[in-house]
């Protein structure tokens, strides 16, 4: 799979709070809407600044904190094709694999805010256009993958009547 | 071949023997959902449109993060979630009934050496009493319901030994704190944590739960504390249940091994907006607070508020601060007022609320205006978490907040306690 996007950089230990806070997920059920609010309390207005198949980039341990699958939701509906991080928190990664979102992991240092980006995941690279480098991606553990080319774990488990490890 | 407490629970779920980075699909004793959680796990099951739940005797849903309802939006969430419970005949803990953690550990659902999932990411609580419990994403809960079952990956594990003795004024949440902000928030990340030690066997029920329950702060899948004597007792007087717990092999093999000296531990503070930026409580000694909150999953149970009243007695909180009180459930509601600990605490001047997570996921009962400053019991502190991205939150133990309340500033509670 090859995507190409713009990417918007933020830092380390971004957590589940920041991505949606707790003001919205307990009161908006609709994606659309909770989308528009993703990032606001780091950089107010951040829905506004996205084009349909931008990348999220981040440092590491990208999601940590609740559990709430709002926040993949969040990233996924404000138009968020993949996040790349140099680290995933746990129950983010299951939440976002179990919802078809793509998580790219590899070191994200050389990106800058603004960068364009290329990823092709069959040959596991990033390649920025500003800076001329390809980064090697972490590859998903083979089950994953399944997962997410299935488009999320409920497409996955009515597919094959259960996991398929 | 050896094994860890994690790898010895997931081998027992899955019916074969597992070792660290494997993959399995193993049957889950026990899960849960809360309000903010459980919207979404009622959506996944339309999607799924599984014709039975599998495990839906052995699941729950607490109303707890926004109770009661302080919004239109809200009220149709637990509206939703109250009609689904009647429909498939499950049980759901409605408002006042207490913080999910609290509720299901009174319910003696979760034993020694079960496999636990629940959508919650504090569910890692109930490794104090030797369980594997980790939190899980709505759809991921969903699809366990279902079935019954889901996939997990067997973690490495790091073992904390913790020896010697706290001292007067230190506390778990203390021990607990020190040990995030050495190995940061994502020290453990998709590791279990096996506590062990001299200080963690001294440590009462309450005081482990605290430990558990911020094992996530580090990135931790679960915090495990090995069964003793003392949960036997504690969960005799909840269930009949046989107990099968689980320990770990001698020579298991560990991905690191951490030491600490309980004796050195002074109280900690966590300060904006990391949970692993902690620093002695001392350092920041003299500086003014906004309001002060007491409760949560991680410090609002019955020893937490009897620390409280201790140092509350016959004494006012400061005309600055604003106290809020927020027992764990209502089981710890009743026995603190049985205790004369509520009239004490509401006679300094707190504003005791209904048992719930609401101050501390910012959904109402206390969100801090801009600028202010709140110290909390809570375990996490991040920009916006108590409803508003400008305000400041540290963290402490009930002692440390209690006194601070007391005198209107972050002090270090041990020249006050009794």
């Amino acid at each position: 799979m090859k995507l190409k996007g713009c990417a918007h950089k933020f830092g380390d230990a971004i957590n589940t709070d920041y991505i949606i806070s707790g003001r919205y997920k307990f009161r908006i059920q609709d994606p659309k809407e909770l989308a528009k609010h993703v990032m606001e309390d780091l950089r107010p207005g951040f829905y506004k600044t996205i084009k349909k198949g931008d990348f999220l980039v981040a440092g590491s341990n990208f999601g940590c904190g609740s559990s709430r699958e709002q926040a993949p939701i969040a990233i996924k509906n404000a138009g968020i094709q993949a996040v790349i991080a140099k680290s995933f928190a746990r129950i983010f990664f299951r939440n976002a694999i179990n919802l078809g979102l793509l998580l790219i992991e590899c070191n994200t240092s050389g990106f800058k805010q603004g960068d364009r980006l290329e990823v092709d995941t069959d040959k596991g690279y990033v390649f920025s256009k500003a800076n001329g480098k390809k980064v090697n991606i972490t590859p998903l553990p083979g089950f994953m993958a399944r997962i997410i080319k299935d488009g999320g774990i409920i497409r996955h488990f009515k597919k094959h009547g259960g996991f398929k490890i | 071949m050896a094994k860890t407490i994690a790898e010895k629970i997931l081998s027992k779920h899955a019916g074969k023997s597992l070792k660290a980075g494997d993959y399995a699909i193993c049957t889950v004793d026990f899960c849960l959902g809360q309000d903010g959680t459980s919207g979404l796990i009622i959506d996944a099951l339309d999607k799924i449109k599984a014709k039975r739940l599998s495990a839906g005797s052995r699941f729950c849903m607490v109303i707890d993060h926004s109770a009661p309802s302080p919004n239109i939006g809200v009220s149709a969430i637990h509206k939703k979630m109250r009609i689904f419970a009647k429909k498939e005949s499950l049980k759901l803990y409605d408002i006042g009934c207490g913080v999910c953690h609290q509720v299901v550990l009174e319910s003696g659902n979760v034993l020694p050496g079960d496999l636990v999932a629940g959508a919650d990411s504090h569910t890692c609580t109930y490794g104090a009493l030797g369980a594997l419990s980790t939190g899980f994403g709505s759809t991921d809960l969903a699809i366990t319901l279902a079935s019954g079952k889901n996939w997990f990956k067997v973690p490495k594990t790091l073992k904390i030994i913790v020896n010697g003795r706290l001292g007067k004024g230190v506390y778990s949440k203390d021990l607990i704190l020190h040990i995030i902000g050495d190995l940061t928030a994502d020290g453990a990340t998709y590791e279990a944590v096996e506590f062990y030690g001299s200080a963690i066997r001294a440590l009462s029920m309450d005081e482990r739960f605290t430990i558990s329950n911020m094992a996530v702060e580090m990135g931790a899948k679960c915090g495990i504390i090995e069964p003793d004597h003392k949960t036997f007792k504690w969960l005799k007087a909840l269930t009949k249940k046989a107990i099968t717990p689980v320990y770990a092999d001698k020579d298991a093999q560990y991905a690191d091994i951490k030491q600490y000296n309980a004796c050195k531990i002074s109280p900690k503070i966590a300060m904006p907006h990391q949970v692993d930026n902690v620093t002695d409580i001392a350092k920041l000694k003299g500086k003014p607070i906004d309001e002060a909150f007491i409760g949560t999953c991680t410090n609002g149970r019955f020893e937490d508020l009897k620390i409280a009243a201790s140092i509350f007695k016959g004494r006012k909180v400061n005309s600055n601060v604003r106290l809020i009180v927020a027992p764990a459930s209502r089981t710890v509601f009743l026995k603190a007022m049985k205790a004369g600990i509520i009239k004490t605490l509401i006679e300094a001047g707190a504003n005791v609320v209904t048992p719930g997570c609401g101050p501390c996921v910012g959904t109402h009962n206390g969100v801090p205006a801009d600028c202010e400053v709140v110290l909390s019991t809570a375990n996490r502190n991040f920009k916006g978490r108590m409803g508003n991205p400008h305000a400041f939150i540290y963290l402490a133990s009930p002692a440390s907040v209690a006194v601070s309340a007391l005198l209107g500033k972050i002090t270090d509670p041990r020249s006050y306690i009794r």
